[in-house]
């Protein structure tokens, strides 16, 4: 079976499989992302992180970001993968690879899809460490908020 | 009618359930659905200006009208990557 461009499930991530589905003979660059857990986040020690997700909306949320980059960047091709449950530290979290002919695209489109994965994909950080957990609150999700967008299309160009 | 509410990450810890059936009025919204739960979850209330709502698997306003069946979701801030 061929992987699906954008994916989310407790499966580990294989950047060069990842990589490889957006790969044609026509792209000169493939850029590729990947968000590891780390072991400290403000000021204490990260033992894992479950990462909770509402996959059928995570999916159709991959979905429209690859479609917001097609918008963008026509030439570039996006995939999104993205882990649920528990995440060791070191291991990829998230993947995004994104194909291109010429490499300024390809950074472009891949990190305009890491920044709204942050703003609007429906998954959530219960960060574990040494006396306790917490869950992780970031952007209130919305899709439409222009201004948002926007901040992820200037990061991506800048 | 009827709607199935899907609840995540604190809001789910918050209500004691991650899944809900809902009973509503004929002309409800996504809103209705929120107030109705906040009813029976007052804990819930300090998330009103934080979330997020889907209906049937897309995101949606809170003034979206829902039908019999629907799947509505509640989503506090969100933190992949």
């Amino acid at each position: 079976m061929v992987s699906p461009r954008f994916f989310i499930g407790s499966d580990s991530l294989d950047v060069n499989a990842i990589a490889a589905l957006v790969t044609t003979p026509a792209c000169g660059a493939v850029a590729t992302f990947v968000g590891v857990v780390r072991d400290h986040n403000a000021g204490h020690r990260v033992l894992w992180i479950d990462y909770e997700a509402y996959e059928p909306l995570a999916k159709t949320t991959f979905e429209r970001i690859g479609r917001e980059a097609a918008d963008r960047w026509p030439s570039a091709q996006v995939a999104i993968h993205h882990r649920t449950g528990h995440v060791a530290i070191g291991e990829a979290s998230v993947v995004i690879a994104a194909a291109s002919p010429h490499r300024a695209d390809a950074f472009a489109a891949c990190r305009y899809a890491i920044e709204r994965v942050k703003q609007i994909a429906p998954v959530w950080k219960h960060e574990h460490f040494e006396n306790g957990d917490v869950w992780i609150e970031g952007a209130v999700a919305d899709p439409d908020d222009e201004a948002a967008r926007q901040l992820a299309l200037e990061r991506a160009c800048s | 009618m009827f709607v199935t509410v899907h609840l995540f990450a604190r809001l789910r810890e918050l209500a004691g359930a991650a899944e809900l059936r809902q009973e509503l009025p004929d002309e409800a919204s996504a809103k209705t659905a929120w107030q109705s739960l906040v009813r029976t979850c007052p804990a819930l209330a300090e998330y009103e200006p934080l979330i997020s709502c889907a209906v049937n698997h897309e995101y949606a306003r809170f003034t979206t009208p829902l039908k019999h069946g629907d799947e509505v979701a509640f989503l506090p801030p969100v933190s992949g990557g």
